[in-house]
């Protein structure tokens, strides 16, 4: 077995990972399982039933205090006044041109009553000193708030597909299934031996699946794995979790958005209160609403063999209209697909494109997203 | 490691040959080729009629993760393209010496083979690409 590769950060599982035969990788600065079996079988695993995903190396930052809620207001695009207790929302963390510093999910861990405020927003592992920076340079405002980062003390597991509901019931007394999408509330796990685990578990996502994400004590990471793989849920890695996430159309930070890419031209919009006064990075999005977008993102199927991958050119009538951001094969509709920006006049679902797929040219339609969506249960 | 087989020649490369009795030879690419490449989704081949020569490029293998390309251990005419493989590639990862085979070629010249390398010869290659 190879050694654990030098200067990576590891999460709580890295043993279990080497054990059962990960390919581990390095991202975002730590060492993860790419796959343990191949890609596309754990892709369908998580289609079919249930795969576990160690998602401990994303950030998971709290803020408490008076003027938590106050604070991130100022810098993610979500309207946090509004969030509920026990409620998350996708949300988006703007420079002050408005790109995208980093996406992630904020969720309000507080009851409510307002006195003792407490968020977790959870992002990316690539980004998170990025992050970290950003949020204190602007804390200074909020003097009566405290950001904790707790990615290291904590592990995260996502359990994602049609029977990660059942599966989570029978450790949490029954209360997953009764969640709706993006609610968020601390659950005590039976874990099949020992005391039970305090969790936060959130009905969340990366995979277009119905799931969770449960974040633990990072002593309670192995128990917790463990007991899912008893429970019948496939190991995935980095691998299908890309080829998931792909066909549901979510995008990667640094790779479909970042710092030189607004929501509004990633086809965001939706996840960005422009109401909402005084975030950083509304100004530069209001003038770019005024003044109109030059490009979009868009998804395309590809019509020939080849897969688009990142980097690649897109081309109309012997015009460069755009580029690939992220590309790969959906096993779920058995053909290459493709996210990127092309120009605004271009950027229609039926536009009919080539992609260069290192020097040979393949013809592409651009489709409406997201590529994949779960079937009504 | 006694996955590849002893009957067959290999190349640096990491594809693999079996010679028949007919002037024939099938070609493939090797158990430690399809493990690096992963989930094979595409594979493009050289039609049946076409010349190929020792060592040049023939054809692409894309996976999930990447492309590489394939390179021709031999000389000849492309007689026969396993379709099967072209249309469920799978079938490389599960058996790359097997139902995975790619093309057969009529070769232009049978001791050509005897340049490439042993079984041994192989697995003493990927032994030192491993570490």
């Amino acid at each position: 077995m190879a050694e654990s590769m030098p200067s990576l950060l590891r999460t709580p599982l890295n043993a279990e990972h080497h054990a059962s035969g990960g390919r581990m990788v390095p991202f975002g600065g730590w060492e993860m399982p790419l796959q343990y079996t191949s890609i596309l079988a754990e892709a369908r695993a998580v289609r079919a039933g249930v795969g576990i995903f160690d998602v401990s190396h994303m950030a998971r930052l709290h803020v408490r205090g008076e003027d938590a809620t106050a604070f991130l207001d100022r810098v993610l695009t979500a309207k946090v006044s509004a969030l509920r207790s026990g409620r998350a929302r996708y949300t988006f963390l703007l420079n002050e041109d408005g790109g995208i510093i980093d996406d992630g999910v904020v969720a309000r861990l507080d009851d409510g009553s307002g006195a003792e405020e407490h968020l977790l927003l959870v992002s990316n592992a690539g980004t998170r000193p990025t992050v970290m920076a950003w949020l204190e340079r602007w804390s200074g405002e909020f003097p009566r708030q405290a950001l904790h980062d707790a990615t290291t003390e904590t592990a995260m597991v996502a359990v994602q597909g049609p029977q990660a509901a059942a599966l989570l019931d029978g450790m949490a007394d029954g209360t997953p299934s009764e969640m709706r999408p993006f609610a968020c509330a601390a659950v005590s796990l039976d874990l099949g031996s020992g005391a039970p685990a305090s969790a936060v578990v959130s009905r969340t996502g990366y995979t277009g699946e119905n799931g969770f994400e449960v974040v633990v004590s990072a002593g309670d990471a192995v128990a917790l794995w463990r007991r899912l793989v008893d429970g019948g849920a496939t190991a995935c890695g980095l691998g299908s979790r890309d080829t998931l996430r792909l066909e549901a159309a979510l995008m990667l930070s640094e790779t479909d958005v970042g710092p030189s890419t607004t929501p509004l031209e990633a086809g965001q919009d939706r996840f960005v209160n422009l109401e909402k006064e005084g975030f950083v990075g509304r100004e530069a999005l209001l003038r770019m609403r005024e003044q109109g977008m030059q490009r979009r993102m868009v998804g395309f199927q590809v019509l020939a063999q080849g897969i688009p991958r990142t980097g690649y050119t897109l081309w109309k009538d012997g015009a460069r209209v755009g580029e690939v951001t992220s590309g790969g094969y959906s096993p779920t509709l058995d053909m290459a697909i493709g996210l990127g920006y092309v120009a605004i006049e271009h950027a229609t679902p039926g536009t009919e494109l080539t992609v260069d797929l290192r020097g040979r040219a393949a013809p592409a339609r651009i489709v409406k997203l997201p590529f994949y969506r779960r079937p009504k249960s | 490691m006694t996955e590849n087989p002893r009957d067959l020649r290999y190349t640096k490369e990491h594809e693999w040959v079996r010679l028949g009795a007919d002037g024939t030879a099938e070609v493939g690419i090797t158990h430690f080729a399809q493990d690096q490449l992963g989930d094979i989704v595409y594979i493009d081949l050289p039609g049946v009629g076409s010349s190929i020569n020792q060592h040049g490029k023939m054809g692409e293998v894309e996976s999930v993760k990447s492309v590489s390309d394939l390179y021709s251990p031999v000389t000849g005419e492309v007689v026969e393209v396993n379709q099967e493989a072209v249309e469920h590639p799978e079938q490389v990862n599960e058996a790359p010496y097997d139902k995975g085979w790619l093309i057969r070629v009529r070769l232009a010249d049978p001791g050509e083979t005897e340049q490439l390398l042993t079984a041994e010869q192989y697995e003493a290659l990927v032994a030192a690409e491993e570490h």
